[in-house]
């Protein structure tokens, strides 16, 4: 369905011609020898194999893996579709240092069909880029580098508009402007499955600026605001739309909790029906005029920019040690371990020679594969400074619990961050948070259910597969009794209560492409364990002052209630006068409440 | 029939009758004292109540009874008091004013739905009521019959050679009842006896535990045979039965018998009680005690020399517990060697026998022969 669309629409780009013919000649390599087919069905010759062999595309590899990238079912593919727009905007607003706004409009538009639209006020993508960035899978400035970042492997946002392609036929519409731009970009595309490469389906220039309509804590519209510059993106898709736990509502709740910085406006428009009490089939478009909901910011600091790094040499494994060896520009052996590899010095390197007995000056690209086995060996064998951890940008304490303070109501919070630590050469930081309601305060929030587990990776929160989540064992593994929690054995603790962990990494270990689970290291799960008990401690202190406060009140409460009485017999008995009465209820008060109530 | 004689009993010291103005007036004294506590010596008042248990009694020979000792419990206002503490002062108010100053007189379970108009002070259950009168009561050092205060429990039935001396509430004009000519019935001790004269010829009082032999004596007019006042107490006697008895005796100078099961309870409480009276009512056992009571039976000797073994029950686990507790807690049973030898005996056979037993060798023979034998024997246990 989607290649006579295309060859309906405006020619392919050069570089799509070039590729084409590559694949006819391979195709007609292939089908040369023609051996014939009587008597032998079931054998295959080198060459029948052969004609069969090809090259499959990555585009074509995810399309029938969709479920690995987190587009399995309908209602999932909304989800990931709406996470790979806003991790994307958010990367963008913070590598160019604006403040983030970003709107997340999802309009329903048939029955189960949903069109997504993400707008944000990040620097725009220059003309050239867009069809790459949007419709080519792998494409991307995060996966070549070790740097913190939202995304990773830059097949988001392409696979969520050849999802939408797939199923509705319609193109991703982009428009952007950046700031120097009169006009911006209305560009809409498509990715050609086979050969992974962009087509463009329209290319205009617009009038356009992107702009957000608050809604005031009030429920009142609040002033519109503008920029004059940014991307907005839009996809048409076949999906469901369902509340709850695992839902964008709550996805983009969560990022407004970990990203106190962001400005997030969001609605959801669903199709109407006729009859007033909407019990009819809905025909009716969505309402234009629904009001948006605004998650406000809570602090005006972007985090901190991050540091690209090296890899340390105890996190690469062999394979890639001799792709890096050969990809080296050093000439020497000694050179290319000392450049291209973080804490390795060029004593280190020439130590590290030593070891493997192989010659410092060798020439990197020459290194034979036993050689390099060698060379592996040395490496781990060595003692090396642990890799730099500047390169983290961790949430911070203060802005944790500022988040948690803007999104959950609660009574207490504390928040903790870690010290960067390592695994597998892979520097990472974790931090906790911890929001507790006091009991029926928060109508969320059941003292006697377990208590809600928030788990973000660079900024980005997780919610399918918590079962399998390294931070979700790390939670039942605390023993948070000691702090003043009911826990059943082996299960999250109960309780009117939020916690949060984050890991901060340049490369955060996901169990899968769909990025929705933290692989069991013990490092970082030793790491989490500590930042939870951190947090449990203050918890625990909160707790019990709590406790003590309650008390009191209730010995105050008590002691208020029978002193009268008190008073009043003594009346009865002695015939005082109310002054008297008086006198001994203020007198009693007192004593009772030096002794009793800790003030 | 050769009964003991009129002065084989020893006649105690009368306890003392408190007035109402001097009842009140104490209640007022207390009052002062917690008031001044509070105004003057800015300090947490607080209440003291002698300690109600067998721990702090001891058994005083020549008076004949349990008297309390010296160990005290002081409730000082707290956190943890300041209910009880209002309730208390709340029910000495009800008492001064409502009973003492207006002559007037309430049961246990009045005071407890009295206090229902107390607001948040009031008792939940009788129970708290009934605790915190007894505390009073033991405070004051006077019996809560003094204060007004009556029991609802039966006092006991009298039957016999006696006329008592009661009056009119309301006129108090004298009304003579003669308890020989009741017919089928008896007379029921009233709650307060010590405005109570009498007037017998009776040898002597005999106290028997249930009231089914009491209507087998009643029925045969035994009282006739023997010249006895009969005295059902249907259990450990209450304290008007103790009172009336303890009165009757001192006034016409009588012995006293006891008649009871032939089981740990109706030794170390039924009779103990009659005789010394109780841990629990230790502060005002002076009034409540019968010291020239004795015991006539059924003992572990009689299941012997009545050839009742077959007619008894294997003693329980309460009851081994019960006589074990006694010897070695209760002062009383401490202080006489007999009452010892048999309980060991009694744990040593394993079985209690019931006063009906007797009924093995015919309905009457206990009025025929037992009863008899005993007073002519006239060999009782203290």
């Amino acid at each position: 369905m989607t290649k006579k669309k295309k060859n309906a629409k405006k020619p392919a780009p050069e570089r799509r011609a070039s590729e084409e013919k590559a694949t006819r000649q391979e195709e007609a390599a292939a089908a040369k020898p023609k051996p014939g087919k009587k008597g032998s069905v079931a054998l295959e010759t080198a060459e029948s194999m052969a004609r069969k062999q090809r090259e499959i595309s990555v585009s074509e590899f995810f399309l029938k893996n969709r479920h690995l990238l987190g587009f399995d079912s309908p209602r999932r593919a909304l989800m990931t579709t709406v996470k790979e727009a806003v991790d994307n905007a958010l990367d963008a607003c913070e590598e160019a240092g604006h403040l983030p706004e970003i709107s997340v409009d999802i309009a329903q538009t048939a029955e189960n069909r949903f069109r997504v639209t993400v707008t944000d006020n990040g620097p725009g993508i220059v003309r050239s880029q867009i069809p790459k960035v949007f419709a080519k899978l792998l494409y991307g400035s995060k996966f070549h580098r070790l740097r913190m970042s939202r995304g990773q492997q830059g097949i988001g946002i392409s696979a969520a508009g050849m999802y939408g392609q797939l199923t509705t036929g319609t193109s991703t519409h982009i428009l952007s402007r950046s700031r120097n731009q009169k006009m911006a970009h209305d560009i809409a595309v498509q990715i050609d499955t086979k050969a992974n490469t962009p087509t463009i389906i329209s290319d205009d220039e617009r009038a356009w600026c992107p702009e957000f309509f608050p809604t005031q804590p009030d429920g009142k519209p609040g002033k519109p605001i503008s920029y004059a510059h940014g991307t907005s993106v839009s996809i048409e898709m076949e999906a469901t739309y369902v509340r709850g736990r695992l839902s964008v509502d709550e996805y983009l709740k969560q990022c407004a909790i970990v990203n106190p910085h962001l400005q997030l406006h969001y609605r959801v428009r669903l199709m109407r029906s006729d009859d007033k009490d909407e019990k009819g089939p809905k025909t009716l478009p969505a309402d234009e005029t629904t009001p948006w909901i605004s998650y406000f910011r809570g602090v005006n600091e972007m985090p901190p920019p991050t540091r690209e790094i090296k890899p340390h040499p105890h996190g690469v494994e062999l394979g890639m040690l001799m792709a890096m060896l050969k990809d080296t520009n050093s000439r020497t052996l000694q050179g290319a371990l000392s450049q291209d590899f973080s804490r390795v010095s060029s004593k280190t390197a020439k130590e590290i020679c030593e070891r493997a007995k192989l010659y410092p000056n060798a020439r990197p690209a020459r290194i034979a594969h036993q050689e390099s086995e060698a060379l592996y060996k040395a490496i781990n064998e060595t003692s090396l400074m642990r890799p730099p951890t500047d390169c983290l940008a961790p949430i911070g304490e203060e802005q944790i619990v500022s988040g948690l303070k803007k999104e959950i109501q609660a009574d207490f919070y504390t928040a903790k961050t870690r010290n960067p630590a390592v695994y597998r050469g892979n520097p990472f930081q974790i931090e906790a948070g911890l929001a507790y309601a006091k009991p029926g305060e928060n109508e969320d929030l059941n003292a006697e259910e377990p208590v809600r587990l928030m788990r973000f990776a660079n900024r980005v929160p997780l919610l399918a597969m918590s079962g399998a989540c390294a931070m979700t064992k790390s939670t039942t593994g605390v023993n948070w009794k000691a702090y003043g929690l009911s826990q059943p054995r082996g299960s999250l603790p109960f309780g009117p209560m939020v916690v949060m962990i984050h890991i901060a990494s340049v490369w955060v270990p996901f169990t899968s492409e769909s990025k929705e689970a933290i692989a069991h290291y013990p490092e970082i799960m030793r790491e989490i364990t500590f930042a939870l008990q951190d947090c449990g401690r203050q918890l625990s202190h909160y707790l019990s002052r709590k406790r003590r406060a309650d008390e009191a009140a209730r010995k105050r409460n008590f002691i208020e209630l029978y002193i009268p009485h008190l008073a009043l017999g003594l009346k009865e008995i002695l015939d005082l006068n109310d002054r008297q009465e008086k006198t001994v209820v203020n007198k009693l008060g007192g004593m009772l409440e030096r002794t009793h109530l800790d003030v | 029939m050769p009964a003991p004689t009129k002065a084989a009993a020893e006649k105690p010291g009368a306890p003392e009758v408190v007035s109402r103005k001097a009842a009140s007036g104490k209640i007022s004294s207390i009052a002062d004292g917690i008031y001044k506590d509070i105004i003057q010596k800015s300090k947490k008042p607080s209440m003291s109540f002698p300690v109600r248990s067998l721990q702090n009694v001891r058994y005083d020979t020549r008076r004949g009874h349990f008297e309390i000792l010296g160990k005290k419990v002081t409730r000082t206002l707290s956190y943890t008091t300041v209910k009880t503490f209002a309730q208390s002062m709340r029910l000495l108010a009800t008492t001064k004013n409502d009973l003492l100053d207006k002559d007037d007189i309430a049961g246990k379970r009045e005071v407890y739905y009295n206090s229902k108009s107390w607001g948040e002070c009031r008792f939940d259950e009788q129970p708290e009521s009934d605790a915190l009168l007894d505390d009073i009561e033991a405070m004051l050092a006077i019996n809560r019959e003094q204060l007004g205060y009556i029991p609802e429990e039966r006092g006991g039935d009298v039957c016999g050679p006696i006329i008592v001396i009661d009056r009119d509430p309301s006129s108090g004009r004298p009304i003579r009842i003669n308890c020989k000519e009741l017919g089928t019935g008896a007379w029921s001790v009233p709650s307060r006896v010590e405005h109570l004269g009498f007037e017998t010829k009776a040898k002597f009082i005999l106290v028997v535990e249930t009231a089914s032999l009491f209507q087998r004596l009643v029925h045969h007019r035994y009282f006739d045979r023997a010249n006895c006042v009969l005295v059902s107490m249907s259990g450990v006697p209450t304290r008007a039965c103790r009172r009336f008895v303890r009165r009757l005796a001192d006034d016409q100078r009588l012995p006293v018998l006891a008649f009871t099961d032939g089981d740990p309870y109706g030794y170390c409480n039924i009779y103990r009680t009659l005789k010394v009276g109780s841990g629990q009512a230790a502060h005002i056992n002076r009034f409540f005690c019968v010291p020239q009571a004795q015991f006539l039976g059924v003992t572990p000797q009689d299941i012997k020399d009545y050839n009742l073994e077959d007619a008894t029950h294997p003693l329980e686990e309460a009851d081994i517990k019960r006589a074990k507790d006694a010897l070695k807690n209760d002062p009383f049973i401490q202080h006489h060697k007999e009452w010892q030898k048999a309980l060991e005996e009694m744990l040593r056979m394993g079985v209690r026998i019931e006063q009906q037993a007797f009924a093995k060798h015919g309905l009457n023979f206990v009025l025929e022969k037992y009863l008899p034998e005993k007073l002519k024997k006239a060999k009782f246990l203290p």
